[in-house]
């Protein structure tokens, strides 16, 4: 029997970016809201200098990731394989206790365009019928930018995002970049300090005719206080973003941002270790009572709720949605069904240039650090032509400096005296061009619960069936090109390439990328969509999923500014709308 | 009766309905007056016991003579003051008497306190009788030395040194210094702290009429500095402005500096409750106090701190301790020694860095520091501490290079200072403890304001 809470107004499952926005936002209202969050806590003793900056514990122990003895996936390529479970973390990283990801990111702070968010009408408009892969399902977000924008600016302040503006308003902003949707407010911070590849970066693509500009930050450049009060101090460049909690106050977390300022609240609480296994329907099935979770001492407990707000990972709120029995979930081969509909992912490749006599000081640098350029997203150039559709993000990006991250040329042993005297040659002489693609959804590329595989409390582990596709293979061809003119212009002294060209399949024992959307996407036609346009459930009226999982498919850049956007954007609705009147907001 | 007799009855009726609604709404706005003024008091400081109920004493105060353990001043009528009339607590408060007739020991400030008004000594305890949960909690018993284990040992101190007048505003200040003075000198008891105490614990000065009054003091070892705001000079009160007074003391950093020490839990329990009024009131009043020129001591501008961040910057030919200083500081309060305003302090010039005890400034580099959670600013910035890295002799070196760095003038630090002030760091757990796991329920418990008061926000 089931130890049973006294009721809450709202629980969050999940403390990271989208559970502590929701916790201001639903406590603003006035709401006795509780978080649950299945990992410990993380508080300023896990950040206290010099702790984090320990490559082996936690780039490479991943001591602030999710353990997949809790929390697998099961993975395959195609409809007809056997999925199997990771035994250990490769391809993506979700983040584990309070502050979850947006404790352990990398700190880049991008908007989509305009164009990202219509992605569909924009290919209706755009591309002959048969040009696009048959199985490709892309849709709009059902969401404008003009609603959204607000949002962001808000979510930016929050941040303390640092960059330059390249589009205020209307009025193109000179450094900044030219094909970004129009901001109503200039970035709340100047750019990070360049570094030596930055400059060299900036040089080429503007040679060429490209319109590079600083990576917006969420590694602040400046002191910045927030809009709560909470307080940012100014980035030292150590390098230990990405993986890392910032030992210095300087990258935007919900630690750092938001937490102080929610605990304050005496109509806010939230639990550690507490793992949510199931959201629990009330009879008919049309909203919900609240959740189970198991305690960390291994009790399950039910928690009364009139609002389910789903935080968590992506992953897991799609995850959390089938489980549950919320929506009908998603069939590929009759195409019916919508939860596990729509999973995309990103596409990297890149060129690692190494030049003998340059020195990048790659340790003095910000998660953040890097110049890119948006003359290859969508719009801003004919790739029907080249016949796919997408864009990418073109970039000299440098993370970090840590030693045993630091990329050395292809053959070279991987131990011993000959990687020894590699890394004592290379380090600090390498530069890299990269390209950072969007990924459309597929009829194929979904997810679902495995029919073999449990996790520790008997629930089925989660299924993605993933691979890369054509569309994407021809975009990673075309952008390699253009990188390879940029690499000529540079002349390094020896380079090495990495695309997910023709005939390359998904692997995922080598990183990729954490940015796993889709899987309970928005949208305003409840046939092709999990949640409405306000990320409410279609099914159950008082779930709510403010997540990566409600992206129709994956724009080319870093998905934590729209995610913070979107949950402002269901927030607003909820307080404005929704409390008055609980119901569904959108009629199917 | 007629109908005259009966509109005279429905308007008496109507007056006495009228009276005494209005004097429940007295009555909660009393309470609600009353709390802010136990606020500016900062009772529940020495009232409440680590981890304690609010109010139900037993904290340990030490003082040169013993510790003595603070009472429960919660309206428990068996362990707390629940039969106290109003007359017996306004003796406790501005006499030091208790209700049995008992000295109470002048760890608690009341020849600060003799200065409230009647009109606030009434809401503070409409306050405490009703505004406050009784809670029956008997807390350790008190014993001193010599002279404060006799009656008449208090009696001759309280004689000597307490026993002051209601404060009275001077008609030739305007009503703000006026407030501010009242506010300082009465229940803030800012002179506990900041005013130099002498060979018999006595405060020099219990307001302004004299020179010592808020000229600074050692603390515990920890510099309470001079708050006397007129004058000039390159350090210290005389450089803030209002708004860096009013911004520190409600929220507990400004440009110039962040709060440290004792001071972090009378900012966090009570100047950022305080209106924004009273807090320029307080400020004013601080900028009206000339400064003493002991307390100021010109530092000529040697150009010393182009000096020691060039050095930094270029890091050749670098002293251990310039290393120590690379490798553990200068992330945030980097080469310049200026931080970054109101998330690292500045060094360069720092009040605690320049105190001629430098404990305070080992203190906080062995066991770090944190600020207060307020409204305002709610972020707990934290400095970690650093004993578990640093040898005795490394901290030396490092405190050294602060208090002559840049523009400073403080003088060495020895190992042994360093290895005293790291034996004592386990009794004075000022911010070393970690805030580790707090899970949900505990953190209620902990944080779930029990004051009363739910604090606004704005976003």
């Amino acid at each position: 029997m089931a130890i049973q809470k006294a009721p809450v107004d709202a629980v969050i499952v999940g403390l990271g970016w989208s559970g502590s926005i929701m916790g201001m936002e639903l406590t603003d209202a006035g709401l006795n809201v509780l978080a649950l969050e299945r990992g410990a806590d993380r508080t300023h003793e896990d950040f206290a200098y010099p702790k984090p900056a320990d490559e082996l514990a936690y780039g490479y122990r991943h001591k602030m990731m999710q353990k997949p003895k809790q929390s697998a996936v099961t993975i395959r390529r195609g409809l007809d394989e056997r999925a199997l479970p990771q035994r250990k973390l490769g391809a993506f990283l979700p983040g584990d206790g309070v502050g979850g990801a947006g404790a352990h990111w990398t700190g880049v702070l991008i908007r989509p365009t305009p164009t990202d968010l219509a992605l569909k009408s924009f290919a209706d408009e755009n591309f002959e019928p048969g040009v696009l892969q048959e199985d490709m399902q892309i849709q709009d977000f059902g969401v404008s930018w003009d609603e959204l924008e607000p949002h962001f600016t808000f979510f930016e302040k929050v941040c303390g995002q640092s960059g330059t503006t390249g589009n205020l308003n209307g009025e193109i902003q000179e450094g900044g970049d030219p094909f970004e949707g129009p901001r109503s407010e200039p970035y709340p911070l100047p750019a990070l300090q360049d570094t030596q590849n930055t400059v060299m970066f900036d040089k080429a693509a503007r040679q060429l005719g490209y319109h590079p500009f600083p990576n917006p930050s969420a590694n602040v450049s400046r002191a910045w206080t927030n809009p709560y009060g909470m307080q940012l101090g100014p980035c030292n460049y150590c390098g230990f973003c990405s993986k890392y909690g910032c030992l210095n106050y300087s990258k935007a977390s919900p630690q750092t941002c938001i937490l102080d300022a929610l605990k304050r609240r005496s109509n806010f609480e939230y639990r550690t270790h507490a793992n949510v296994t199931r959201v629990e329907l009330a009879p008919d099935g049309k909203t919900a009572t609240g959740v189970t979770y198991v305690d960390g001492d291994g009790n399950e407990v039910f928690q009364p709720a009139d609002i389910v707000v789903l935080a968590s990972y992506s992953l897991n709120n799609v995850r959390l949605m089938l489980n549950s029995k919320i929506g009908k979930p998603y069939d590929p081969i009759s195409r019916t069904g919508v939860v596990g509909r729509n999973y995309a992912y990103q596409v990297g490749g890149g060129i690692s240039m190494y030049f003998d006599d340059i020195e990048f000081n790659p340790f003095a640098t910000a998660g953040a650090t890097g110049r890119m350029f948006n003359d290859f997203s969508p719009g801003n150039f004919d790739s029907a032509k080249h016949g796919f559709i997408g864009g990418a993000k073109m970039h000299s990006s440098q993370a970090t400096g840590t030693p045993i991250s630091m990329p050395l040329p292809k053959n070279t042993p991987k131990w011993g005296v000959g990687y020894k005297e590699a890394l004592q040659k290379h380090y600090g002489h390498h530069m890299k061009l990269s390209m950072t693609g969007s990924v459309m959804s597929y009829r194929t590329n979904m997810l679902d619960l495995d029919p073999t595989w449990k996790d520790p409390y008997g629930m089925p582990l989660l299924r993605m069936t993933f691979d890369w596709k054509e569309n994407e293979q021809k975009l990673s061809m075309f952008m390699r090109d253009r990188l390879r003119e940029i690499a000529d212009i540079l002349k390094p002294d020896y380079r090495d390439e990495s695309f997910q060209l023709e005939g390359s399949h998904f692997k995922v024992t080598s990183y990729v990328s954490t940015h796993n959307v889709g899987g309970a996407v928005m949208g305003t036609d409840p046939s092709t969509s999990a949640v409405n346009r306000y990320l409410q459930s279609w099914d159950v009226h008082n779930v709510f999923v403010p997540s990566g999982s409600a992206f129709p498919q994956n724009f080319q850049a870093n998905p934590t500014d729209l995610i913070g956007a979107l949950t402002y954007w269901c927030a607003k609705k909820i307080r404005e709308d929704y409390l008055k009147n609980p119901g569904p907001l959108m009629s199917a | 009766m007629n109908r005259k007799e009966m509109m005279a009855v429905l308007a008496g009726i109507g007056t006495l309905m009228m009276a005494t609604t209005s004097s429940a709404a007295d009555n909660d706005e009393t309470i609600e007056r009353g709390a802010y003024l136990a606020r500016a008091g900062d009772c529940v400081a020495c009232h409440t016991a680590p981890d304690g109920e609010d109010f139900a004493g037993g904290l340990g105060i030490e003082s040169p003579f013993g510790t003595i353990y603070s009472t429960n001043i919660t309206p428990d009528k068996k362990t707390g003051i629940g039969d106290w009339s109003e007359e017996e607590f306004a003796a406790a408060l501005r006499d030091g008497k208790r209700a049995d007739g008992a000295n109470l020991y002048p760890a608690m400030p009341y020849p600060s306190y003799a200065r409230v008004s009647d009109e606030d000594i009434h809401a503070l305890y409409v306050y405490f009788m009703k505004g406050v949960e009784p809670v029956q909690h008997q807390p350790e018993e008190t014993s001193l030395s010599f002279p404060f284990n006799q009656r008449w040992g208090i009696s001759a101190w309280n004689w000597l040194f307490a026993g002051g007048e209601v404060f009275e505003p001077k008609a030739d200040r305007s009503e703000q210094i006026n407030r501010g003075a009242y506010l300082v000198e009465g229940l803030g008891h800012c002179g506990s702290c900041h005013t130099p105490r002498g060979i018999f614990q006595q405060e020099k000065a219990l307001d302004d009429s004299g020179d010592d009054y808020l000229s600074g003091a050692d603390l515990n070892d920890w510099l309470a500095p001079s708050l006397r705001g007129k004058g000039d000079g390159p350090h210290g009160m005389v450089t803030w402005s209002e708004d860096d007074i009013v911004e520190y003391l409600a929220t507990g950093r400004n440009e110039r500096n962040v709060v440290s020490g004792e001071m972090t839990d009378v900012i966090e329990n009570s100047t950022s409750h305080m209106s924004e009024e009273d807090l320029r009131a307080i400020a004013v009043y601080l900028k009206s106090l000339p400064a003493n020129e002991s307390s100021n001591a010109d530092v000529a501008q040697t150009g010393e701190e182009d000096n020691t961040r060039a050095h930094l910057d270029a890091a050749k030919d670098l002293s251990s301790a310039e290393r120590l200083y690379l490798d553990n500081c200068s992330a945030c309060h980097f080469n310049d020694g200026m931080g970054a305003p109101r998330v690292f302090p500045a060094l360069d010039g720092n009040s605690l860095a320049n105190a001629d005890n430098p404990t305070g400034l080992i203190h906080t580099i062995l066991a770090g520091a944190e600020m207060p959670s307020t409204e305002k600013m709610p972020s707990k910035l934290v400095m970690p501490g650093f004993a578990w890295r640093l040898s005795d002799e490394e901290v030396a070196d490092l405190a050294t290079f602060v208090r002559q760095g840049w523009s400073n003038q403080g003088g060495k630090v020895t190992a042994d200072e360093v290895s005293r002030v790291r034996d004592e760091l386990h009794e004075r757990s000022f911010s070393t403890a970690p805030a580790s796991v707090i899970d949900g329920e505990e953190f209620k418990k902990r944080s779930g304001d029990g004051n009363g008061t739910r604090p606004e926000h704005n976003q």
